[in-house]
């Protein structure tokens, strides 16, 4: 009796920790969801596609090129980067203050070209990306928990993602930059600060943060150009649900919507088909009961 | 010479128009294109009831294709478990859908602009799943095959030219039915709502009572859509009703001219022969679509339909400084043209 309790237990502190793990990578994603939406209250629906995108750019450069895999993470974030802010300049600059449903619709041929094109190069054909080397696939026992070491690298990279890009926001003249180019628009122009810029960088910060979210997931789901379609989905209900303007929430948002399917996904049966529409429920339901967010405040409108 | 709310000229141009497409199949066209036209009827459906929802009520839908997918499966599944035959599934269908759609209004009343796109998104990514996590009813990934539709009157029409006529005459009274609703106060209550939610509901129009009609009425052409697309390609199977559908239902409405009556057959052509041109020539339709997309809103911002009405009045302008004389005579006899209504809902 006490032997079946404690392994249950343990059962569900692996399912928390992997979904830990898998919640990391919903939470870059909806971290670049959260980047472009403050910078200008529009939501990029062609973030998961950019970021397949990446993640096949990443693919070329380790299989193709046999390009060492932590150097090629590296230049697909800087590659991403670029890509990100030349996307906002070319595509997104000429609807900067179009109503948000141009913007919406403009992602969204965004969506379709990106897919197309990388079917175009890569094929609709998946394929396997190799996972973090020095890092097996095996897994450590940990009082009886055994934890997947590949998930604790998920969990490493997202905990430095953060404290990068918190510490670049925080301590850096540019972070500060783009923050007030956020908030205040019209006064960081009077005081010099070239705002539109600042959204293109923020675009290709975001494309560099959802490139990481793919070349993380990539190992476990295999790679295709419909790899990410899901994994935006679970990110929007993260950035949702921790308040779409919150980062940290966003992030919080992320690490709960991991943790929730992974449970919903072992110990509901059948369940493990319906998270995507799990997906749904939870973007409905916080909309619903709590539209800020968690972690979020509510913004009253003046008619 | 005004008759039903329109003029001589366009009556002559309506049923010109009318009796080209009824004749186009027996004299014009081939099997394929038949057939073709036969889906950009069914999407001009679907097109419609997105409009109403859209471009009339200003409720943003990235999801219509969810309720095609009732549709459709309303369609298959009476087939394969009761034997009923399709001709008799349409009209349930659509009002499954519909009913659907109408109890979704409910939670997208407190939905407006991104939030509402963000529901309805995560609405059309989860309906391929649920279909096929319910594999006793829909036969899941294999999907369900149907019997080819016949002409049931035995007047010598192929299947193409039947299926085309079946569509064509629905979606005309679906496109009339929709234009006399529009043309009347439900109409005038969803353009109120559009333009301001604030001004509508202060002049007593109820927000709740018309803004889950329009969800519902948006969802009933949407599942007479699915339900046609069932017949048509006489199969279907989760993936038919993809992100990619609802996705491209939207891109239809708003290439088409959002809050247009004309926007949605346009929009509905678009949607079904850029893909095919595209695939000729460069053999991955999504390209093009999107990179369309992406310029259509740089370009044509209130859609093909607003482009053409755009172009007319310039030409009007140059012909009055031309011949001013001739205009002024024409303007008299006859209205404004009508100026796409809104460039986007939502909002």
């Amino acid at each position: 009796m006490y032997l079946a309790a404690a392994s249950v237990v343990q059962g569900v502190v692996q399912q928390i920790v992997s979904g830990l793990a898998t919640g990391g990578i919903y939470a870059s994603l909806a971290l670049a969801l959260v980047l472009i939406y403050r910078a200008m209250e529009a939501l990029n629906f062609a973030q998961g596609e950019m970021a397949m995108f990446s993640t096949f750019i990443a693919w070329t450069l380790i299989t193709q090129l046999h390009v060492n895999y932590y150097l090629a993470f590296a230049a697909t974030i800087a590659i991403s980067m670029v890509g990100g802010v030349v996307i906002e300049r070319v595509i997104i600059r000429p609807v900067e203050h179009a109503p948000p449903l141009t913007v919406v619709l403009v992602t969204l041929g965004l969506f379709f070209a990106v897919n197309g094109l990388a079917g175009k190069i890569w094929q609709y054909v998946i394929k396997a990306f190799p996972g973090p080397p020095g890092f097996p696939q095996s897994a450590v026992s940990v009082g009886g928990v055994s934890l997947g070491i590949q998930d604790l690298f998920l969990i490493l990279v997202t905990i430095i993602l953060l404290t990068i890009l918190y510490a670049f926001f925080r301590f850096t003249k540019l972070g500060l930059a783009m923050r007030s180019a956020a908030l205040y628009p019209d006064t960081s122009r009077l005081l010099g600060v070239r705002t539109g810029w600042m959204l293109a960088l923020g675009w290709g910060l975001a494309a560099g943060v959802g490139a990481v979210s793919g070349m993380l997931i990539a190992p476990i789901e295999f790679l295709d150009p419909n790899l990410m379609q899901p994994v935006l989905l679970y990110a929007f209900a993260s950035a949702i649900l921790g308040g779409i303007e919150n980062p940290a929430g966003a992030v919080a948002g992320g690490f709960i919507v991991g943790v929730l399917l992974a449970l919903i996904g072992t110990y509901v049966p059948g369940a493990r088909d319906l998270r995507l529409a799990f997906g749904l429920v939870i973007i409905v339901a916080v909309l619903l009961l709590r539209p800020g967010g968690l972690f979020g405040r509510v913004h009253l409108a003046r008619v | 010479m005004r008759f039903l709310g329109l003029s001589g000229r366009t009556w002559v141009i309506a049923i010109v128009l009318i009796l080209f497409a009824l004749l186009a199949p027996l004299y014009l066209l081939d099997r394929f294109n038949t057939i073709e036209f036969a889906y950009v009827w069914t999407f001009a459906i679907a097109l419609i009831g997105l409009n109403i929802l859209t471009g009339y009520s200003g409720q943003i839908s990235l999801g219509n294709g969810a309720f095609m997918a009732i549709g459709g499966y309303v369609t298959a599944i009476l087939y394969w478990k009761l034997k009923i035959p399709y001709v008799l599934t349409i009209l349930p269908a659509g009002l499954l859908a519909g009913l659907v759609g109408y109890l979704f209004g409910f939670p997208a009343l407190k939905l407006s602009g991104l939030y509402l796109a963000l529901a309805t998104f995560a609405l059309a990514l989860s309906a391929s799943p649920v279909i096929k996590n319910f594999g006793d009813l829909t036969n899941g990934h294999e999907g369900i095959v149907l019997p080819q539709a016949k002409d049931p009157f035995g007047i010598g029409l192929t299947n193409e030219q039947w299926l085309y006529y079946l569509t064509f005459v629905l979606g005309l009274l679906l496109f009339l039915f929709a234009r006399a609703m529009l043309a009347g106060g439900t109409g005038r209550a969803f353009r109120a709502i559009r333009d301001s939610e604030t001004a509508a509901a202060a002049s007593g129009i109820s927000l709740t009572f018309y803004k889950t009609l329009a969800f519902g009425i948006g969802a009933f052409y949407a599942g007479i859509a699915g339900s046609l697309v069932a017949t048509v390609t006489a199969y279907v199977n989760p993936d038919s009703f993809d992100l990619p559908l609802s996705l491209g239902l939207l891109v239809g409405v708003v290439v088409g001219g959002l809050g247009t009556l004309a926007g949605p057959i346009m929009g509905a052509a678009f949607v079904v022969w850029l893909p095919n041109y595209a695939q000729k020539v460069l053999d991955k339709p999504d390209i093009v679509y999107g990179v369309t997309l992406i310029l259509a809103m740089f370009l044509l911002p209130q859609g093909i339909t607003g482009g053409v009405y755009r172009l007319a009045a310039v030409y009007r302008r140059r012909r009055a400084v031309a011949h001013p004389e001739e205009e002024a005579a024409l303007a008299v006899g006859q209205q404004a043209p009508p100026v796409a209504e809104r460039e986007a809902g939502g909002g």
